[in-house]
Protein backbone atom coordinates (compact mmCIF):
# COMPACT_ATOMS: atom_id res chain seq x y z
CA UNK A 1 0.00 0.00 0.00
CA UNK A 2 1.20 3.48 -0.82
CA UNK A 3 1.35 6.28 1.76
CA UNK A 4 -1.72 7.85 0.14
CA UNK A 5 -3.69 4.60 0.48
CA UNK A 6 -2.68 4.23 4.14
CA UNK A 7 -3.64 7.81 4.88
CA UNK A 8 -6.97 7.41 3.09
CA UNK A 9 -7.75 4.14 4.91
CA UNK A 10 -6.95 5.62 8.34
CA UNK A 11 -8.76 8.87 7.49
CA UNK A 12 -11.92 6.96 6.51
CA UNK A 13 -11.57 4.70 9.57
CA UNK A 14 -11.38 7.82 11.75
CA UNK A 15 -14.52 9.12 10.05
CA UNK A 16 -16.27 5.85 10.91
CA UNK A 17 -15.20 6.32 14.55
CA UNK A 18 -16.48 9.91 14.47
CA UNK A 19 -19.88 8.75 13.24
CA UNK A 20 -19.80 6.00 15.88
CA UNK A 21 -19.49 8.75 18.48
CA UNK A 22 -22.42 10.63 16.93
CA UNK A 23 -24.56 7.47 17.00
CA UNK A 24 -23.62 6.80 20.64
CA UNK A 25 -24.55 10.35 21.68
CA UNK A 26 -27.74 10.00 19.65
CA UNK A 27 -28.69 6.91 21.65
CA UNK A 28 -28.02 8.77 24.92
CA UNK A 29 -30.12 11.83 24.08
CA UNK A 30 -32.82 10.31 21.85
CA UNK A 31 -33.38 6.65 22.69
CA UNK A 32 -34.16 6.91 26.41
CA UNK A 33 -32.83 4.25 28.73
CA UNK A 34 -31.96 6.69 31.48
CA UNK A 35 -28.82 6.89 33.56
CA UNK A 36 -27.70 3.31 32.97
CA UNK A 37 -27.41 3.90 29.22
CA UNK A 38 -25.81 7.31 29.78
CA UNK A 39 -23.21 5.83 32.16
CA UNK A 40 -22.52 2.94 29.80
CA UNK A 41 -22.07 5.03 26.66
CA UNK A 42 -20.46 8.21 28.04
CA UNK A 43 -16.84 7.05 27.85
CA UNK A 44 -17.03 5.06 24.57
CA UNK A 45 -18.91 7.93 22.91
CA UNK A 46 -16.26 10.41 24.03
CA UNK A 47 -13.42 8.12 22.92
CA UNK A 48 -14.96 7.59 19.47
CA UNK A 49 -15.82 11.26 19.03
CA UNK A 50 -12.38 12.50 20.11
CA UNK A 51 -10.27 9.86 18.35
CA UNK A 52 -12.38 10.16 15.21
CA UNK A 53 -12.34 13.95 15.30
CA UNK A 54 -8.58 14.25 15.76
CA UNK A 55 -8.00 11.48 13.19
CA UNK A 56 -10.10 12.99 10.43
CA UNK A 57 -8.55 16.44 10.94
CA UNK A 58 -4.88 15.43 11.17
CA UNK A 59 -5.03 12.73 8.49
CA UNK A 60 -7.29 14.89 6.34
CA UNK A 61 -4.82 17.79 6.36
CA UNK A 62 -1.98 15.34 5.65
CA UNK A 63 -3.95 13.97 2.70
CA UNK A 64 -4.69 17.51 1.52
CA UNK A 65 -0.98 18.36 1.56
CA UNK A 66 -0.14 15.09 -0.21
CA UNK A 67 -2.86 15.08 -2.86
CA UNK A 68 -4.73 18.42 -2.95
CA UNK A 69 -4.24 21.99 -1.74
CA UNK A 70 -5.13 22.89 1.85
CA UNK A 71 -6.74 26.14 0.68
CA UNK A 72 -9.14 24.40 -1.73
CA UNK A 73 -12.69 25.60 -0.99
CA UNK A 74 -14.02 22.15 -0.07
CA UNK A 75 -11.14 21.56 2.35
CA UNK A 76 -11.66 24.93 4.03
CA UNK A 77 -15.39 24.15 4.24
CA UNK A 78 -14.55 20.81 5.86
CA UNK A 79 -12.36 22.51 8.48
CA UNK A 80 -15.17 24.99 9.28
CA UNK A 81 -17.68 22.13 9.58
CA UNK A 82 -15.24 20.25 11.81
CA UNK A 83 -15.06 23.24 14.18
CA UNK A 84 -18.86 23.61 14.19
CA UNK A 85 -19.26 19.91 15.04
CA UNK A 86 -16.63 20.20 17.76
CA UNK A 87 -18.24 23.33 19.21
CA UNK A 88 -21.48 21.38 19.69
CA UNK A 89 -19.92 18.02 20.54
CA UNK A 90 -17.56 19.31 23.23
CA UNK A 91 -20.26 20.68 25.57
CA UNK A 92 -22.50 17.68 24.84
CA UNK A 93 -19.79 15.19 25.80
CA UNK A 94 -19.06 17.18 28.99
CA UNK A 95 -22.75 17.23 29.97
CA UNK A 96 -23.14 13.49 29.30
CA UNK A 97 -20.12 12.69 31.50
CA UNK A 98 -21.22 14.86 34.44
CA UNK A 99 -23.27 13.39 37.29
CA UNK A 100 -25.96 16.06 37.27
CA UNK A 101 -29.23 15.53 35.39
CA UNK A 102 -28.94 16.00 31.64
CA UNK A 103 -30.79 18.98 30.15
CA UNK A 104 -32.34 16.96 27.33
CA UNK A 105 -33.52 20.00 25.38
CA UNK A 106 -30.06 21.56 25.17
CA UNK A 107 -28.45 18.15 24.61
CA UNK A 108 -30.74 17.44 21.66
CA UNK A 109 -29.97 20.81 20.05
CA UNK A 110 -26.23 20.18 20.44
CA UNK A 111 -26.64 16.66 19.08
CA UNK A 112 -28.58 17.98 16.06
CA UNK A 113 -25.81 20.49 15.28
CA UNK A 114 -23.01 17.91 15.61
CA UNK A 115 -24.92 15.34 13.54
CA UNK A 116 -25.80 17.84 10.81
CA UNK A 117 -22.24 19.20 10.63
CA UNK A 118 -20.87 15.64 10.46
CA UNK A 119 -23.32 14.71 7.69
CA UNK A 120 -22.36 17.83 5.74
CA UNK A 121 -18.69 16.89 6.23
CA UNK A 122 -19.37 13.57 4.50
CA UNK A 123 -21.19 15.25 1.62
CA UNK A 124 -18.36 17.80 1.30
CA UNK A 125 -15.71 15.06 1.30
CA UNK A 126 -17.40 13.14 -1.51
CA UNK A 127 -18.71 15.96 -3.72
CA UNK A 128 -15.57 18.10 -3.20
CA UNK A 129 -17.24 21.33 -4.40
CA UNK A 130 -14.80 23.59 -6.21
CA UNK A 131 -12.17 20.86 -6.65
CA UNK B 1 0.56 11.79 -5.79
CA UNK B 2 -2.65 13.20 -7.24
CA UNK B 3 -5.90 11.77 -5.95
CA UNK B 4 -8.26 10.07 -8.36
CA UNK B 5 -11.10 12.22 -9.68
CA UNK B 6 -14.42 10.46 -10.22
CA UNK B 7 -17.35 11.54 -12.40
CA UNK B 8 -20.00 13.68 -10.66
CA UNK B 9 -22.69 11.05 -11.33
CA UNK B 10 -21.01 8.69 -8.86
CA UNK B 11 -21.12 11.12 -5.95
CA UNK B 12 -24.73 10.78 -4.77
CA UNK B 13 -24.77 6.96 -4.76
CA UNK B 14 -21.39 7.03 -3.02
CA UNK B 15 -22.77 9.34 -0.30
CA UNK B 16 -25.68 6.92 0.21
CA UNK B 17 -23.31 3.94 0.35
CA UNK B 18 -20.79 5.51 2.73
CA UNK B 19 -23.43 7.11 4.98
CA UNK B 20 -25.19 3.76 5.30
CA UNK B 21 -21.90 2.01 6.06
CA UNK B 22 -20.95 4.60 8.69
CA UNK B 23 -24.34 4.39 10.42
CA UNK B 24 -24.13 0.58 10.24
CA UNK B 25 -20.74 0.49 11.95
CA UNK B 26 -21.71 3.21 14.43
CA UNK B 27 -24.86 1.34 15.45
CA UNK B 28 -22.91 -1.90 15.68
CA UNK B 29 -20.32 -0.32 18.00
CA UNK B 30 -23.14 0.92 20.25
CA UNK B 31 -24.76 -2.55 20.27
CA UNK B 32 -21.40 -4.10 21.18
CA UNK B 33 -20.83 -1.64 24.05
CA UNK B 34 -24.37 -2.04 25.42
CA UNK B 35 -24.45 -5.83 25.31
CA UNK B 36 -20.88 -6.17 26.62
CA UNK B 37 -21.84 -3.94 29.56
CA UNK B 38 -24.91 -6.13 30.15
CA UNK B 39 -22.60 -9.15 30.59
CA UNK B 40 -21.43 -7.63 33.86
CA UNK B 41 -24.97 -8.29 35.13
CA UNK B 42 -25.03 -5.12 37.16
CA UNK B 43 -27.95 -2.75 37.56
CA UNK B 44 -29.86 -2.21 34.35
CA UNK B 45 -28.50 -5.18 32.39
CA UNK B 46 -31.98 -5.93 31.06
CA UNK B 47 -32.35 -2.33 29.85
CA UNK B 48 -28.99 -2.56 28.06
CA UNK B 49 -29.90 -5.83 26.32
CA UNK B 50 -33.28 -4.47 25.22
CA UNK B 51 -31.59 -1.37 23.81
CA UNK B 52 -28.99 -3.57 22.12
CA UNK B 53 -31.78 -5.51 20.43
CA UNK B 54 -33.45 -2.26 19.32
CA UNK B 55 -30.07 -1.07 18.04
CA UNK B 56 -29.74 -4.14 15.85
CA UNK B 57 -33.33 -4.07 14.63
CA UNK B 58 -33.80 -0.32 14.14
CA UNK B 59 -30.19 0.79 13.61
CA UNK B 60 -27.94 -1.88 12.14
CA UNK B 61 -30.41 -3.60 9.78
CA UNK B 62 -31.85 -0.40 8.19
CA UNK B 63 -28.32 1.04 7.86
CA UNK B 64 -27.24 -2.21 6.19
CA UNK B 65 -30.06 -1.79 3.69
CA UNK B 66 -28.99 1.79 2.90
CA UNK B 67 -25.35 0.70 2.56
CA UNK B 68 -26.25 -2.19 0.27
CA UNK B 69 -28.62 -0.17 -1.93
CA UNK B 70 -25.90 2.48 -2.22
CA UNK B 71 -23.34 -0.19 -3.12
CA UNK B 72 -25.49 -1.55 -5.93
CA UNK B 73 -26.17 1.98 -7.16
CA UNK B 74 -22.45 2.84 -7.18
CA UNK B 75 -21.58 -0.44 -8.90
CA UNK B 76 -24.19 0.18 -11.61
CA UNK B 77 -22.83 3.70 -12.23
CA UNK B 78 -19.16 2.74 -12.21
CA UNK B 79 -19.29 -0.54 -14.12
CA UNK B 80 -16.12 -1.59 -12.32
CA UNK B 81 -16.31 -5.26 -13.21
CA UNK B 82 -15.23 -7.77 -10.61
CA UNK B 83 -11.90 -6.78 -9.04
CA UNK B 84 -10.80 -8.27 -5.70
CA UNK B 85 -11.90 -5.30 -3.60
CA UNK B 86 -15.46 -5.58 -4.91
CA UNK B 87 -15.42 -9.29 -4.07
CA UNK B 88 -14.22 -8.53 -0.54
CA UNK B 89 -16.99 -5.95 -0.13
CA UNK B 90 -19.71 -8.32 -1.31
CA UNK B 91 -18.31 -11.19 0.77
CA UNK B 92 -18.27 -9.12 3.96
CA UNK B 93 -21.73 -7.68 3.21
CA UNK B 94 -23.35 -11.05 2.48
CA UNK B 95 -21.76 -12.81 5.44
CA UNK B 96 -22.43 -9.74 7.56
CA UNK B 97 -26.15 -9.83 6.83
CA UNK B 98 -26.38 -13.46 7.93
CA UNK B 99 -24.47 -12.78 11.17
CA UNK B 100 -26.53 -9.64 11.81
CA UNK B 101 -29.78 -11.60 11.50
CA UNK B 102 -28.46 -14.27 13.88
CA UNK B 103 -27.32 -11.58 16.34
CA UNK B 104 -30.71 -9.84 16.14
CA UNK B 105 -32.58 -13.06 16.90
CA UNK B 106 -30.18 -13.82 19.77
CA UNK B 107 -30.61 -10.29 21.16
CA UNK B 108 -34.40 -10.58 20.88
CA UNK B 109 -34.38 -13.84 22.81
CA UNK B 110 -31.95 -12.44 25.38
CA UNK B 111 -34.14 -9.35 25.83
CA UNK B 112 -37.10 -11.56 26.75
CA UNK B 113 -35.22 -13.19 29.62
CA UNK B 114 -34.70 -11.58 33.00
CA UNK B 115 -31.33 -10.80 34.58
CA UNK B 116 -31.14 -14.23 36.19
CA UNK B 117 -31.28 -16.02 32.84
CA UNK B 118 -28.29 -17.67 31.20
CA UNK B 119 -25.79 -15.31 29.57
CA UNK B 120 -25.03 -17.42 26.51
CA UNK B 121 -27.27 -15.39 24.23
CA UNK B 122 -25.76 -12.12 25.45
CA UNK B 123 -22.26 -13.45 24.89
CA UNK B 124 -23.32 -14.57 21.41
CA UNK B 125 -24.52 -11.05 20.56
CA UNK B 126 -21.25 -9.57 21.85
CA UNK B 127 -19.17 -12.10 19.90
CA UNK B 128 -21.13 -11.69 16.68
CA UNK B 129 -20.98 -7.89 16.93
CA UNK B 130 -17.21 -8.02 17.43
CA UNK B 131 -16.75 -10.35 14.44
CA UNK B 132 -18.94 -8.08 12.31
CA UNK B 133 -16.89 -5.04 13.27
CA UNK B 134 -13.64 -6.76 12.30
CA UNK B 135 -15.22 -7.71 8.97
CA UNK B 136 -16.34 -4.17 8.30
CA UNK B 137 -12.87 -2.78 9.08
CA UNK B 138 -11.53 -5.20 6.44
CA UNK B 139 -14.23 -3.96 4.04
CA UNK B 140 -13.25 -0.32 4.69
CA UNK B 141 -9.64 -1.25 3.96
CA UNK B 142 -10.70 -2.97 0.71
CA UNK B 143 -12.84 -0.01 -0.36
CA UNK B 144 -10.04 2.51 0.25
CA UNK B 145 -6.92 0.54 -0.77
CA UNK B 146 -8.74 -1.25 -3.62
CA UNK B 147 -6.44 -4.31 -3.84
CA UNK B 148 -6.54 -5.98 -7.26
Amino acid sequence: MSLYEWLLFLHVLAAFALVGGVVAYGVVVLAGGGDVVRRTLAVPALALWNAGGVGVLVLGIWLAIDAYEVWDAWILAAIVLWFIASAAGGPLSRDVREDKALDLGAARVRFAVMALATALLLVDMIFKPGA
Amino acid sequence: MLAAVRPDAWNLPLVVHVAGAMLLVGALVVVLVLTAAALRRGDGAAVLVRLGFRGLLLGVLPAYLVMRVGAEWVASEEGVGDPAWIGIGYGVADGGLLLTIVATVAAWRASRRDDAGPGGLRRAVVGLSAVLLVGYVVAVWAMTAKPT
